[in-house]
């Protein structure tokens, strides 16, 4: 019995040691294969668009008739559009006037994994564009981002992002805020993503002040932000 | 059946859960009672009428170009820090509400109290900042005037007591989401956000 046992032993040691046999020629005998090229997997490029607000959730009230929540519908309509024509892959957060949860907003510009996010807001006080990044500090990327500070893993890609969109605005004469702040649904963005708010144009001491509802007004704006997300189409990476 | 010794443990569990819960809650009130100690809750023309002038820093908003300003008022400051830090709070809102603002924000008495707590873990104090709510109805709505708002109390709160280096805010004593429907009230701010706003 403990014979048989030490012989088992034995032959299993053995078995450990011997390099394996293998049935297969030598690499060297192997006629040249040229190796096939490697399949480029091209990302999609997505940009999402998030009209704040919506239905009771008014926003900024400008007067009696001109509600926040209706002008950054409006602008995310006609913004889509003009993206859309230069053949640009567009994610909206909302097309009517619904009340879209921020825990939803986020959900769909995580799901959608867009190259930017963009958050349209106004506002009657400042002038020109206000440009907002998180405030968040900078983490490094891993696979799974806690939800309310998702943004941190993506906060130098916005900053970069927020950066282009700056350059495209002062190519169109609009005055430019840049700033950092603490904005729920944007903190939980797994994405590049800026706030841009709309404010009047205050012209100089003598010059009226440009509404916001001016059509010419907003269209410079949509016209920079469109040419600032085509080049960003170039400048992105799918992760931080 | 089940056995003594299984009885004995979850009569003394039960026991000791009733007196953890007793304590918490002890504890809890006494928390409070030091918290109202500790705001003081005179009006601020008798703190400040013994009070020795003082020069401090305000550092106020301005909306044209999103930035913090520093501006030196003279003043008469109480020696208590609670106190200090809400005739801040009270001097800075009086800018925004005086005419020709750079960041207009029409009512003045804006802060019921401000309590400063002891970090755990860490040097520094956080202050709470328990706004009204008819100032949060009066304040503009819009990222940027409402993170100017929050920039500049914070701003002006470390530049004048340094030891304070986090800030929440109230609203009528309980948190709130946003100020005005945009920036965020349920989080911690840090003395240091407010660095790349303040004009050098």
């Amino acid at each position: 019995m403990l014979l048989s046992l030490c012989a088992l032993l034995a032959a299993a040691a053995a078995a450990q040691q011997a390099p394996p046999q293998s049935n297969l020629p030598e690499m060297g005998k192997l006629p040249a294969v040229p190796s096939a090229p490697r399949a480029q997997v091209q990302p999609q490029y997505v940009v999402v668009l998030d009209a704040a607000h919506g239905d009771g959730d008014v926003g900024a009230q400008f007067s009696d008739k001109l509600l926040e929540k209706d002008l950054t519908l409006g602008f995310s309509v006609r913004l889509r559009q003009a993206l859309a024509s230069r053949g640009i892959q567009v994610v909206t957060t909302r097309d009517t006037d619904v009340q879209v949860s921020r825990v939803n907003r986020a959900e769909v510009a995580n799901h959608a994994m867009a190259a930017a996010c963009i958050l349209l807001h106004a506002t009657a006080t400042g002038s020109g564009v206000h440009l907002f990044t998180s405030s968040l500090g900078p983490t490094a990327y891993t696979k799974f981002l806690p939800w309310p500070t998702a943004q941190s893993a993506y906060v130098e890609q916005s900053l970069r992002l927020s950066s282009e969109i700056n350059s495209a605005l002062g190519h169109a004469a609009v005055p430019v805020t840049l700033g950092r702040t603490s904005l729920q649904p944007m903190d939980s963005f797994a994405c590049p993503a800026v706030a841009v708010e709309i404010a009047p144009l205050v012209g100089g001491n003598t010059t009226k002040a440009t509404p916001l509802t001016d059509v010419s007004y907003q269209n410079r704006i949509i016209d920079a932000l469109t040419a600032a997300l085509t080049q960003w189409k170039n400048d992105w990476r799918q992760q931080p | 059946m089940i056995p003594r010794f299984q009885r004995f443990l979850f009569g003394a569990m039960l026991l000791a859960a009733v007196v953890m819960a007793i304590v918490l809650i002890r504890m809890r009130e006494r928390a409070h009672d030091r918290l109202m100690m500790a705001a003081d809750n005179q009006p601020l023309s008798t703190l400040m009428s013994t009070a020795p002038v003082e020069k401090i820093t305000l550092l106020v908003a301005n909306d044209l170009d999103g930035s913090l300003i520093p501006v030196e008022r003279s003043f008469p400051m109480p020696k208590d820090p609670n106190a200090r830090a809400r005739v801040l709070m009270q001097k800075l809102l009086e800018e925004y509400a005086a005419p020709k603002s750079t960041h207009p924000i029409a009512n003045a008495s804006g802060v019921d109290e401000v309590f400063l707590m002891p970090v755990p873990q860490q040097q520094g104090e956080m202050a709470v900042v328990n706004l009204d709510s008819a100032f949060v109805q009066a304040q503009p709505s819009g990222i940027e005037p409402e993170t100017l708002t929050l920039l500049s109390m914070i701003a002006t709160l470390h530049a004048n007591l340094p030891q304070i280096t986090e800030v929440r805010f109230l609203v009528n004593g309980q948190q709130k989401d946003t100020l005005a429907g945009h920036a965020d009230l349920t989080r911690v701010y840090l003395a240091s956000d407010t660095q790349t706003a303040v004009r050098q």
